[in-house]
């Protein structure tokens, strides 16, 4: 096949705008008679509200609204399953941050400084600071909700006899990870504008991912009808997961704005947007894995421990997550997954960049190294004699369709000379390598429906002008020009000449957000459909005035012609014209929804995809044994992309994989320190700046070879899937393997510091297990697990009743 | 005690024009850009000096408008992201950063084009360490920045020729 824009390297159609200073952010709309707002945020992590007095605030010469918790008596939550926030506080806040007044004045400082005039009287309660306070502490109870005590959500799954299998096993490896909780650290803070417009209606301008979540979930929050409200996704400035949430500010601009006919803006400050976080769970989790004596996986049983902080958000999905997709990257006859997610005192953490599975990645690829090291195998050999099948069936009933893993291994295996490298290079000097899949979009949407996931809509007109519209959402990965890119290569036109109205609930169909990997694929099929709807439409038109049949033109490079005599031909204008003289006005839309899964049993909504994208990573580190810092000078990944829409984007998309995921494996983390008892004890964020929290700069990030591993899908639009978190995946265990090979020490715990580094070479040096890592794993009270047939043991993808399962505590 | 005056009314140098504007003393040259000017090209990520989204020219050097107070520059000559291009001709730095892919969300780009361009107009001739050093204040998220290094370089080789 060969394509005319796809493949491609161009600058995205909406380039210019993003150099000239033009692209419009939410934070840069100003409207007449526009009003400002700012939060009173909860300096308690854990309190009950006695009183609020915010008299002496109202007023406050150009204070216009004070609202409270009393003025929005319905809870909201992004997932139906978790409707347990309120816009401001109702009665209890639950981390330092919670929001719990709102002044809206004529200006910011006028707002901030009403804010000081807010007396708030608090009952302070116990904290509880992480996952095993948690299930140690049952009371007091953060929410009232939830499985029991501070569990908000508990739960196990078995494909097959993991037990059995393990114990027919060569070998058994039982190791415990704990990975760090860290921030998304968009570089643009969350902003929201809501308006009434001329007829009384609500527009909100906000920075999200997700704008038809939001209009949903608003509705809901606000009691009033969809259709009163318009939510327009403004391009982010950066999302990563941290802006799919409805946020408390969306709301209470929205309330505020409807109250006092005038347009309201908020926007948060730094400080403010590590208390929305919403970030990755800190996860503590046990593996045990059976392998043959050739190394091959016998079976694995999976348990993880969430620290979900003080609400739900996208926690039911995380926790999913945190096992799910560990069964489709290799062939894993057996497999078993318990999970629990509980409620702690801190900002609520929900889905970044690789939602949920960054965590049990980390520590499967570490294991699989160790695996190797002990049987004396090559890591990659390792993993090559594994890849899973094109077209199998996961243990845990999930398709699989294209799989460029191998072709991945080998790519990044013979463009790093790993073979006369690992475990060859000179002391302190390391070389390490880990794989990865990941979703191609999420199967089910978040909210029960048979609706499509993405719609387009297109028009053309005379003026030979195709307008495109969706509801996906450019938060800097290219959805706009993945969209341009689809409609061009079907109708035969430059990108550059379509116009694309995209993220307003008002004017584009529902699509579903930025995130879950979701945009290429769902929006590009949608899109697809909805062009070659179109160019039927002109080819019919075209081929009467030819007088050919529509089947031999071609549409290529703004031109309608018989494909055997290119001669004959018609401007696409021209085309169009004869389009809509004999059809009337020109549209068509286009529609997508991801296959049924094969699985049945309940719970097997949360890990299906259309397709999964494959990476495979090599990291060299030289580690300093005197200080423990690591450095790494050079990267390589490869990433099964399916097919590349345009390289420029896809390779931003990876590089930026490589980089947050190095930021990860290295230095981020979000982390929390007690006050001094006589100052309330409070649990309080350590370091809530960019200053503190520290990422990598320019200075620190390594040369990165990328390839792009081209292996098709059927599922996919031209072949394409995603790129957008795939690559992050491999990167902190190859990391932590290159420390091995270097040093000979084991990080199971992210981030890999250099404190971390330097106790592990002390205690090698003594002789002892030269390991840094959590030393074991909880009693959590997982239930019984749900049993479920393998599709390799006769399973039919429902729950089998089992009379000799027993629960694993 | 000083009386503080409600609004300042002075003039500014923007972009080779000259910007009278009243503001409020308190205000940086970042909320003057942006809210009484309506340059709005110029961002934020922290208005703490943290993250370099808000830099722009003062004096042709580059500087974080949020630690700038807009009082202290009257008669300065500021540059911003949208006196960049010549008229509809894009600068040849941000040519390079929308053919290579160095913007992706485009919030730090105005931030890192007007650093950058403070760079190659004192030099053509730079080696990839001296471009990391020169931009390691201005935190990008999406990239990994090695896309914003080769449109820099490219900037440089297109400007030369």
């Amino acid at each position: 096949m060969s394509f005319k824009v796809i493949g491609k390297p161009r600058r995205r159609v909406d380039g210019r705008a993003k150099v000239t200073g033009q692209t419009r952010f939410a934070d840069d709309i100003v409207l007449p008679r526009m009003l400002h707002c700012r939060l009173l945020r909860s300096p308690h992590p854990h309190a009950e509200i006695e009183s609020i007095d915010t008299a002496r605030a109202a007023a406050r010469p150009g204070v216009q609204l004070v609202l409270t918790g009393k003025d929005f008596p319905v809870p909201f939550g992004i997932m139906p399953v978790s409707q347990d926030e309120f816009p401001l506080a109702n009665g209890k806040v639950r981390y330092v941050g919670d929001p719990i007044a709102a002044v809206i004045a004529k200006d910011e400082q006028t707002a901030a400084e009403a804010l000081d005039l807010i007396e708030v009287k608090f009952n302070i309660l116990k904290t509880i600071a992480d996952s095993q306070e948690a299930l140690l502490n049952p009371e007091p109870r953060i929410h009232e909700y939830g499985e029991k005590g501070n569990i908000h959500r508990i739960q196990a799954y078995e494909f097959g006899d993991v037990d059995e299998a393990l114990a027919n096993s060569a070998h058994v490896f039982d190791d415990v990870f704990f990975y760090e909780g860290n921030t998304h650290l968009p570089i643009e803070q969350h902003a929201a504008v809501a308006a009434p417009d001329g007829e009384g209606k609500l527009t909100l301008w906000s920075s999200t991912q997700v704008p038809h979540y939001i209009h949903r979930a608003l509705a809901r929050a606000l009691q009033l009808p969809a259709a009163q409200i318009r939510v327009i996704a403004c391009p982010n400035g950066g999302g990563f997961g941290g802006k799919c949430d409805l946020h408390n500010h969306e709301i209470v601009v929205s309330r505020a704005a409807l109250r006092l006919g005038r347009p309201v803006k908020i926007c948060l400050n730094r400080e403010e947007v590590f208390y929305m976080h919403r970030g990755r769970h800190p996860v503590l989790m046990r593996m045990r894995t059976g392998v043959t004596k050739e190394g091959m996986l016998t079976g694995m049983h999976v348990q993880t421990l969430l620290d979900g902080g003080g609400y739900g958000s996208y926690g039911a999905a995380s926790t999913f997550y945190t096992g799910v997709l560990q069964p489709v990257t290799y062939q894993l006859p057996r497999y078993k997954f318990d999970a629990c997610r509980t409620f702690t005192n801190k900002p609520p953490c929900g889905p970044k960049r690789g939602h949920g599975t960054p965590q049990p990645r980390f520590g499967q690829e570490v294991q699989l190294d160790k695996i190797a090291e002990k049987l004396k195998l090559d890591p990659a050999e390792l993993r090559l004699n594994m890849v899973e099948k094109p077209g199998a069936l996961t243990a845990n009933w999930l398709k699989i369709g294209s799989i460029g893993l191998a072709e991945c291994i080998r790519q990044v295996v013979a463009r790093s000379d790993w073979k006369n490298r690992y475990g060859r290079l000179p002391a302190g000097r390391g070389i390490g390598l880990a794989c990865s899949s990941y979703l191609s979009g999420a199967g089910l949407p978040i909210y029960w429906n048979k609706m499509p996931h993405s719609g387009v809509q297109l028009l053309a007109d005379r003026s030979g002008q195709v307008t495109v519209f969706c509801g996906a959402t450019e938060i800097g990965q290219g959805s706009d020009d993945v969209l341009a890119a689809m409609v061009a290569e079907v109708l035969g036109m430059d990108p550059y000449d379509i116009r694309c109205v995209t993220g307003d609930t008002a004017l584009t169909p529902v699509d579903l957000g930025s995130y879950s990997s979701r945009v290429t694929v769902m929006m590009g099929n949608a899109a697809i459909q909805a062009a070659e709807k179109l160019k039927a439409q002109i080819g019919d038109a075209a081929a009467e005035q030819l007088e050919v049949l529509p089947a031999r033109l071609s549409f290529s490079q703004g031109r309608v012609f018989v494909t055997e005599n290119p001669d004959k031909f018609l401007s696409f204008k021209e085309a169009i014209e004869f389009a809509e003289a004999k059809f009337g006005t020109l549209g068509a839309v286009g529609s997508y929804s991801p296959p049924r899964s094969p699985g049945r049993y309940k719970g097997a909504g949360v890990g299906p995809s259309p397709a999964y994208s494959y990476s495979a990573c090599i990291i060299e580190a030289e580690v300093d044994q005197a200080t423990g810092w690591i450095a790494v000078p050079k990267i390589w990944i490869a990433h099964d992309i399916g097919r590349t829409v345009n390289p420029v984007l896809a390779r931003g998309q990876v590089e930026g994989s490589v980089y947050m995921g190095l930021a990860e494996a290295l230095m981020e983390e979000q982390v929390f320190r007690r006050l001094p008892p006589k100052m309330s004890h409070a649990l309080v964020h350590k370091i809530p700046s960019l200053l503190e929290y520290k990422s990598p700069t320019s200075l620190d990030m390594p040369e990165v070879d990328t390839i792009l591993v081209e292996d098709p899908d059927p599922n996919c639009p031209f072949g394409a899937k995603e790129a957008g978190q795939g690559p992050l995946l491999p990167v902190m265990p190859a990391l932590a393997n290159a420390v091995f090979d270097a040093v000979g020490v084991r990080i199971d715990e992210l981030p890999i510091t250099p404190e971390k580094v330097l106790r592990a070479l002390d205690l090698k040096a003594i002789g002892k297990t030269p390991r840094v890592g959590p030393e074991n794993f909880p009693s959590v009270p997982y239930p019984k697990p749900i049993y479920v047939a393998t599709p390799a043991e006769g399973g039919d993808g429902k729950e089998r009743k089992r009379d000799d399962a027993v629960a694993v505590v | 005690m000083v009386a503080i005056p409600q609004c300042v009314q002075l003039e500014l140098t923007v972009n080779g024009e000259a910007a009278p504007v009243s503001f409020a003393p308190y205000k940086t040259l970042l909320e003057v850009l942006r809210e009484d000017l309506g340059l709005t090209g110029t961002k934020h990520g922290c208005e703490l000096g943290e993250c370099g989204a808000c830099a722009v020219l003062i004096d042709g050097e580059p500087q974080l408008s949020c630690l700038v107070l807009g009082v202290a520059c009257a008669g300065k000559h500021i540059e911003t992201v949208e006196g960049l291009a010549n008229g509809a001709e894009l600068h040849p730095l941000q040519a390079a950063f929308a053919d290579l892919g160095a913007a992706q969300c485009g919030y730090c780009t105005p931030g890192i084009l007007m650093t950058a361009k403070a760079l190659l107009d004192k030099n053509l001739d730079l080696t990839r360490d001296q471009i990391k050093e020169a931009i390691s204040g201005n935190l990008c998220r999406c990239t990994g920045y090695l896309q914003i290094f080769e449109a820099i370089e490219e900037a440089a080789k297109r400007m030369k020729a």
